[in-house]
């Protein structure tokens, strides 16, 4: 059919340069670093070779383990957090906001995404740190001074600012494209306020509220700004680990292992949520 | 302009499933053609490929005598009114109704005077710097007739073109849209599934089902005398009358086997060619044109029937009528 | 219940807002540390910052990185969303999702592989190689954004301004284009601000020339200082009055 073919051609010459560029800067370059990460540090150079000992050295270095672990858990830690405080935020917006204020509000609770991202961080060390808001807060009414900065709590305390302000846009999102008709019907058939969000309104933002988490959890496990200027370098993430062989010794096999491993780890988030997640809808 | 279209033993099939089977049709110049059938009975298939949009898997397609294989829409002698109307949202209505001329080179003078003159065939003039979104649906859909219309196309074909509209603004637009078209001429190929729309305005009314043509003729004969059975109850209400065994009718009808078919409003106690006998009303409703009354034989009390009685006629329930058909055929069982 | 919403959301809104406030209250301060207490008002470290050529430089570099990345992910992704919304290839979905894979990659990884080919095909650190890696986490942010607008409404007046004789170049710019103009312009300004904001590839790719969140980390390294409150407070402002502009002049008059 002769249409179809000509049809064929226009739309591959469409897709082409987009799918191209994707191969080329995307594809090509990760192949080659996993093909890296087996590859032999000799000294300051790099040997080609299939050698599993990067991940060997991973899996028996204490550090590197507790790099991992530590990743993970700050990263799920954050998630629900964010998304405990965005719900009711974005629901309080949607529903208990007049409808003309509500774009104000939104404005207002993502107004620091305006800072610079490094900024951001380093705003919160303001607050944090030794001499910071709070501590100064805190001798004014005779307690403290608390080791704030340069501990996990830092850490998490900078991604769930930045990961609520994230969460609290997609949920608001999701919720206000629900017709009121589901929660009218609900009351109707006799459900109390609970029962209509939990039975009825939770599950009906449950995809979005996933696919938000997944997000967060992407961008969180892979952060390295935050966790260096609030955590410091007292306990190392993974993306901290990385920029450290990269940095110290140039040890590119290494890094590139490790961030195949961190590849691996946001792979199996998706796999593991992938039921909910709708990439196609963020 | 307008030119005539020759369908040559089309078939178009999309993997296992046939939407349109071996469908030959010729359709003089300047005819007004309505493709009536229930929904997945091939008649929109028919219609994109007849504006190229899709491409048959057998068979051959000619607009004034020239094949149209291989031939793309903008290279057509057709042009469509889609269902959804797809006038552009960010052009005005002058903007819209110029956009194929503007794509044949036409100068931006000429093509806006041409798009004026169109808006006024369509009952718009003076509304060309108005933007789609302030129009109501009627409007809308003048301005895709006026667009479609604005390049002079030889064919012109229209995909439900009222069906977004609501009843009374239908059938206002079903005499303008016949009007317009006995002014420029031009052969329009009509996609409905609505039958009274079909014969309110065509020439010809081809009925489709199920990826073939079913019949095909002015609408009268198409109502009237239908060929097949899915046509007859297609077009409207029927009594379906099995032969075989006895009835008591006067003449008896010849044949046992194929089913006798009369519309309601073909039977009435006037004196007719084909007597069916006493029958006794059942119930009767008054409907404002007419009284509909369901009556059942007296001779044979299994033979149920539906009658179309005037206005003003005085029949009560339990009366007994004598009743005559004026219009039957008798069609094969399917 | 009222009350506890009220007092949730005064508690979340001081939590969002908290390090703005102290961030733009200490860049005038008086004093060597953007720490209580404050020591009085001053403006000396907004002249500082004006009068610093690298952080202007890299100012620029930013602006000029950011813009030419978003415009040809714009395009790119307009393109393949466009194919990929009007043609139905074999493998779309594998393309779809091939295109919007990078969105779920770290971007430390994303600059570590354009790091490693880039060393190894001699392409150095530069500006150059930092918007190709912009590019890169944009383009399936274009993509998707444009895809998801192709809606029906979309194909259909595309295939009457086929019907009425226009050649794909004239669909493209005369109907597909325009009717997509805000989500293009969404699109495109998201782009501008992931990649005015970037850090990671920024910092991996560039050397001498770079860009603003690497200029500023470079200053973080000798401690706090009010100068970064105020350059921070800066990006702040301007980012606040572009986003107030486009609220205001584009985004509103689209609906």
């Amino acid at each position: 059919m002769m249409r179809n073919g000509r049809e064929h051609r226009l739309g591959w010459g469409l897709v082409a340069p987009a799918l191209l560029w994707t191969l080329a800067f995307f594809v090509l370059p990760f192949a080659g670093m996993v093909a890296l990460s087996f590859a032999r540090m000799e000294g300051r150079a790099i040997v080609p070779a299939f050698d599993p000992g990067n991940y060997i050295r991973f899996a028996t270095d204490p550090v590197m383990i507790k790099a991992l672990t530590n990743s993970f858990e700050i990263t799920l830690v954050v998630t629900v957090i964010s998304i405990l405080l965005a719900y009711p935020l974005a629901a309080i917006i949607a529903f208990r906001i007049p409808p003309r204020w509500q774009r104000l509000a939104l404005l207002l609770a993502v107004l620091p995404f305006w800072t610079s991202y490094v900024v951001r961080s380093y705003s919160w060390l303001l607050v944090l740190g030794q001499n910071g808001v709070i501590n100064r807060g805190l001798s004014w009414i005779g307690i403290g001074p608390l080791e704030l900065a340069a501990t996990r709590a830092a850490t998490v305390i900078g991604f769930v600012h930045f990961f609520v302000m994230l969460l609290t846009l997609t949920i608001y999102a999701n919720l206000i494209q629900l017709s009121p008709n589901y929660a009218r019907a609900a009351a109707d058939l006799g459900a109390s306020r609970w029962a209509t969000f939990r039975l009825v309104i939770l599950p009906l933002t449950l995809p979005g509220v996933v696919t938000g988490a997944f997000l967060t959890f992407v961008l969180c496990i892979g952060d390295y700004i935050t966790p260096q200027i609030l955590g410091g370098n007292n306990e190392l993430t993974l993306p901290q680990l990385i920029m450290l062989q990269l940095g110290r010794s140039g040890n590119f096999p290494l890094a590139s292992a490790l961030s195949v491993i961190l590849m691996g780890v946001v792979t199996l988030a998706y796999v593991f949520s992938a039921k909910w997640v709708r990439l196609d809808r963020v | 302009m307008t030119a005539g279209v020759a369908i040559d033993r089309v078939s178009r099939s999309y993997g296992t499933a046939k939407a349109l089977d071996d469908v030959s049709l010729e359709i003089a110049a300047g005819e007004y053609i309505v493709l009536l059938g229930p929904s997945g009975c091939g008649k929109t298939t028919l219609l994109n490929l007849i504006g190229g949009f899709d491409a048959p898997s057998s068979g051959q397609i000619s607009i004034g005598g020239r094949s149209m294989a291989g031939v793309a829409p903008k290279d057509r002698p057709t042009t469509t009114v889609f269902q959804d109307y797809a006038l552009f949202p960010h052009m005005t209505l002058a903007e819209n109704v110029a956009f194929g001329l503007r794509m044949r080179g036409v100068s931006r003078a000429a093509r806006l005077a041409r798009a004026a003159e169109m808006l006024a065939l369509v009952g718009l003039e003076g509304r060309g710097n108005r933007r789609p979104h302030e129009l109501s649906g009627g409007q809308r859909q003048r301005v895709a007739l006026a667009r479609a219309l604005a390049v002079d196309p030889d064919v012109l074909l229209l995909d439900e073109p009222l069906g977004a509209l609501d009843l009374k603004l239908r059938r206002g637009m079903q005499d303008e849209l016949k009007a317009i078209q006995r002014r420029v001429g031009t052969t329009f190929v009509h996609v409905t599934h609505d039958q009274e729309e079909a014969m309110a305005i065509a020439d010809r009314i081809v009925v489709m089902n199920a990826g073939r043509i079913e019949d095909l003729g002015p609408p009268k004969t198409v109502y009237l005398a239908p060929r097949t059975l899915f046509t007859a109850t297609f077009m409207g209400e029927v009594n379906r009358i099995p032969l075989g065994g006895t009835l008591p009718f006067d003449p008896p009808p010849a044949g046992n086997s194929g089913v006798l078919c009369i519309r309601p409003e073909s039977l009435s106690t006037a004196e007719g060619p084909l007597n069916l006998g006493p029958c006794r009303v059942d119930d009767i409703t008054f409907f404002g044109t007419h009284q509909r009354a369901h009556v059942t034989s007296v001779a044979a009390p299994d033979l149920k029937l539906t009658v179309h009685l005037p206005q003003n006629s005085p029949v009560a329930p339990g009366q007994t009528l004598t009743l005559f058909a004026h219009d039957f055929v008798v069609l094969e069982a399917q | 219940m009222k009350a506890i919403a009220w007092a949730y959301l005064a508690a979340i809104y001081s939590f969002i807002l908290l390090p703005v406030v102290v961030l733009v209250v200490f860049s005038f301060q008086d004093g060597r540390l953007p720490v209580p207490p404050f020591q009085g008002a001053t403006v000396k470290w907004y002249a500082q910052v004006l009068a610093d050529r690298d952080l202007l430089a890299a100012l620029g570099n930013s602006a000029l990185v950011a813009v030419t990345s978003s415009a040809v992910a714009l395009v790119l992704g307009f393109l393949a969303a466009h194919g990929l919304a009007r043609v139905r290839l074999p493998g779309s979905v594998l393309m779809r999702g091939l295109l919007i894979a990078p969105l779920t990659v770290s971007y430390l990884i994303i600059a570590l592989g354009l790091l490693n080919m880039f060393n190894q095909i001699g392409l150095r650190p530069s500006l150059l190689a930092t918007g190709i890696g912009h590019v890169v986490i944009n383009l399936p942010l274009c993509f998707a954004i444009l895809y998801a607008a192709m809606g029906d409404h979309q194909k259909s007046a595309e295939r009457a301004a086929r019907d009425l004789g226009a050649g794909e170049v004239q669909v493209l710019w005369l109907v597909s284009a325009p009717m997509l103009m805000a989500p293009m312009a969404a699109a495109f300004f998201l782009s501008v601000t992931f990649s005015w904001d970037e850090f990671i590839i920024a910092f991996l790719l560039t050397r001498f020339d770079v860009t603003l969140p690497v200029e500023i980390w470079s200053m973080l390294k000798s401690g706090l200082s009010p100068k970064t409150n105020a350059i921070g407070s800066l990006v702040f402002l301007v980012s606040i009055m572009v986003v107030g502009f486009l609220e205001l002049f584009v985004f509103r008059r689209q609906k």
